[in-house]
């Protein structure tokens, strides 16, 4: 396998959570990975095919396939844009057999940050240290259509000085659910207050996750009730030293 | 958005009372299912939701087929079966029965499908007594309310309000222990099983290789409602049939389960049939109504029609974090939680509440618990678009429609991305001060708004990514 990897950093790292990207890129380099960013990616189309806009999430998703063309192997810091592509791109297409053919081509090629490490990297170590007691909080659409639980907790396992703890109950939504969070807001407010309880409910100082949307969910709630727990993605943790 | 459903929503959520109600019912059901499905208790679990599924499949994509071979074996053992459109023809053929035989009391056996046609209010109407017998039910029914839930109608009400209610409306006094009151219900309720002319049930499964309608429940309501009565009629919709009884051995695995984390129900009956020469209890005659009401418009869509394989275990109400916040009551129909979002807009229309599909965060619990495998977030995804392009057909929410084809065109215009990014960045307040309550007069649009009545939002960063990754 080559060590060349394309980073599809998300529209929110972009322009919310440079930090998340910059982190993700420091641990990819540190194992050796020759990183190449495609100057024209912007977003896979989740937020128009989520909120009903199929044709407008198809042109976006056409972008995206035209963006990563020539990638052999793209790195993602989400679970739910990873998601987006691979579970639903081909839904999108699926009356277009030239473009359907390009996406089952993708799906092969495109991995979410925790998992490309576990799985194609094949380390669980990335050398990190981080003093904190942390609890891990799985995105739904990384747990539920990527079926990833193992692999950000074993390299968090790995993390020198740092606890894992919990939460109870385990994989519960933190309310995000992108246009949700607005079209609801009051509903989607109290999900994270309930997830912010067994946030809190661990003593950990830090939430950790492999989806910035869920962060930005659970940080927003944790800033405005002053509960004084962070939130960090695993490749800042991993980018911890 | 309708205001209707905002309102309830927002009612149950500022009801401290009823928040630690839901939550506490739901989460014990949801406990007790992931207890009875584990590995170490039921290892083919994933298999039987397979096979179950694949049942469910080759049932309703035969189901002309089914539904005939169910008639035939229910009519050889002496039974008849009515088959009815809709809510008026169920209660014209009641009704017209109950003329025939002089039938002024019924009682009633718990029926989610005699719930979508308003069954007691239509019969009540034309001056017969139809009293419900699931002690949930009968609550409900003195409260004049509709199931909270699926499997566990009176899920939101406290042995407090049972105690206020059968006080107002039994003219008893107050009683507020559980195994009191379900002794009150069962003297009442023992009287009206003796002198009712007509039982009505719903069915769990209708057996096609056996003509048989099985019924599933805990309190024995269900076995009195069909065997006391003279007459026993069964409704149920049409997507019920799976053709053998052998196939009960998969569903009957999963089905209480999933709904209430037993291994089985307390009672299952079986019921082929009127009375037999030489038997001594049951009905003198037994008929079967089966009811579209809207389920054959479900057929054509290859992908929706799965929302037809459902057996009402209740159990992605369970799992699901909006119904454990909002409750049954704000759905706007009969059928809550995640299998009522998918349900509702295919019966009524999507124009019924449109909002409705929208109304999850997409977490996928609900398709992940569900014991015949349906996939629920993907049909909510395609409801939520059958729901624009009926907005589009009638010229609603214009504005929305212009955001997202901004959207599509700035991401498909790198440059302008980028441009426009940075343009908001400028504008919103630095990351020097940390996460933040308020933004500045521009920025402070309706989205911007909502969120910001609940969370804070993250400041803006100084660069982004692709600025910083240029300059490194």
């Amino acid at each position: 396998m080559s060590k060349r990897v394309s980073l599809f950093v998300t529209c929110l790292v972009d322009q919310l959570f440079p930090k998340v990207g910059m982190a993700m890129a420091a641990v990819l380099e540190r194992l050796g990975y020759e990183l190449d960013f495609p100057e024209n990616q912007t977003c896979c189309g989740q937020p128009a095919f989520n909120s009903g806009y199929r044709a407008e999430a198809r042109a976006v998703a056409r972008h995206f396939l035209d963006t990563f063309e020539r990638s052999e192997c793209i790195v993602v810091p989400s679970g739910s844009c990873t998601a987006m592509v691979t579970h639903h791109f081909a839904e999108l297409f699926h009356k277009d057999p030239a473009a359907l053919e390009r996406v089952h081509a993708l799906e092969k090629r495109i991995w979410e940050f925790a998992t490309f490490l576990t799985g194609v990297a094949g380390v669980e170590d990335v050398g990190a240290r981080m003093d904190d007691v942390v609890t891990f909080h799985d995105g739904c659409h990384a747990l539920r259509e990527l079926g990833i639980a193992e692999a950000p907790r074993r390299l968090l396992a790995h993390v020198r000085g740092l606890e894992l703890r919990e939460m109870e109950p385990a994989a519960e939504c933190c309310g995000f659910g992108g246009t949700f969070a607005v079209k609801f807001a009051e509903l989607s407010g109290a999900m994270a207050r309930t997830r912010m309880e067994a946030i809190l409910r661990t003593g950990a100082r830090t939430v950790v996750s492999l989806d910035p949307s869920c962060l930005m969910q659970l940080q927003g709630a944790l800033s405005r009730a002053g509960a004084g727990v962070r939130t960090m993605h695993l490749a800042e943790v991993l980018a911890s030293r | 958005m309708s205001t209707e459903f905002d309102r309830k929503i927002h009612e149950t959520l500022a009801d401290a009372k009823l928040q630690l109600a839901i939550y506490t019912a739901t989460g014990r059901l949801k406990a007790k299912r992931v207890e009875m499905v584990a590995a170490q208790v039921l290892p083919d679990y994933q298999e039987l939701r397979a096979h179950a599924h694949a049942i469910k499949k080759h049932a309703i994509e035969n189901l002309d087929h089914y539904l005939e071979e169910f008639e035939r074996n229910v009519e050889a053992h002496g039974g008849k079966v009515a088959y009815c459109k809709d809510g008026t023809e169920v209660a014209d053929f009641v009704l017209a029965l109950a003329r025939e035989r002089g039938a002024r009391l019924i009682v009633k056996s718990k029926s989610m499908t005699t719930e979508e046609v308003d069954l007691n209010e239509r019969l009540e109407h034309h001056g017969l007594e139809s009293v419900e017998t699931d002690l949930g039910e009968y609550i409900l029914q003195l409260a004049q309310e509709r199931p909270y839930h699926i499997v566990a109608p009176a899920l939101h009400m406290t042995r407090y309000d049972v105690a206020d209610l059968f006080a107002r409306r039994l003219h008893i006094p107050s009683e507020v222990v559980i195994e009191k009151q379900t002794a009150i219900a069962r003297s009442v309720l023992r009287q009206k099983f003796l002198a009712a002319d007509i039982g009505i049930s719903g069915a769990n499964f209708l057996v096609a290789d056996s003509g048989a309608v099985v019924i599933v429940e805990n309190e024995g309501n269900a076995r009195l409602t069909t065997s006391a009565p003279r007459i026993h009629i069964a409704i149920a919709g049409i997507e019920k049939v799976i053709p053998r009884a052998q196939d009960l051995a998969t569903f009957l695995k999963l089905l209480a389960r999933s709904a209430t984390g037993q291994a089985l129900s307390v009672y299952t009956s079986f019921l082929s049939g009127p009375r037999r020469g030489g038997e001594i209890d049951g009905p003198e005659e037994f008929y079967v109504v089966l009811l579209d009401n809207g389920r054959t418009r479900l057929l054509p869509d290859r992908g929706k029609r799965e929302s037809l394989y459902c057996i009402r275990c209740g159990a992605c109400l369970n799992a699901c974090p909006v119904y454990r916040k909002i409750g049954g009551h704000a759905f706007p129909w009969v059928y809550s939680g995640p299998i009522g979002a998918i349900l509702t807009p295919q019966f009524m229309g999507v124009a019924h509440e449109p909002a409705l599909p929208f109304a999850s965060s997409l977490c996928g619990a609900c398709g992940e618990v569900c014991p015949v495998k349906i996939d629920i977030p993907k049909i909510l995804l395609e409801l939520r678009s059958d729901v624009k392009k009926s907005e589009a057909r009638e010229k609603q929410h214009r504005l929305e429609t212009l955001a997202f084809r901004a959207f599509a065109w700035l991401m498909r215009h790198p440059r302008m991305y980028e441009l426009a990014g940075r343009a908001a960045a400028a504008m919103a307040p630095s990351e020097d001060g940390g996460w933040v309550r308020n933004v500045p007069g521009l920025m402070n649009i309706p989205p911007v708004r909502a969120w910001l009545s609940q969370r804070d939002l993250p400041p803006a960063p100084a660069k982004s990514f692709r600025e910083m990754w240029r300059r490194r």
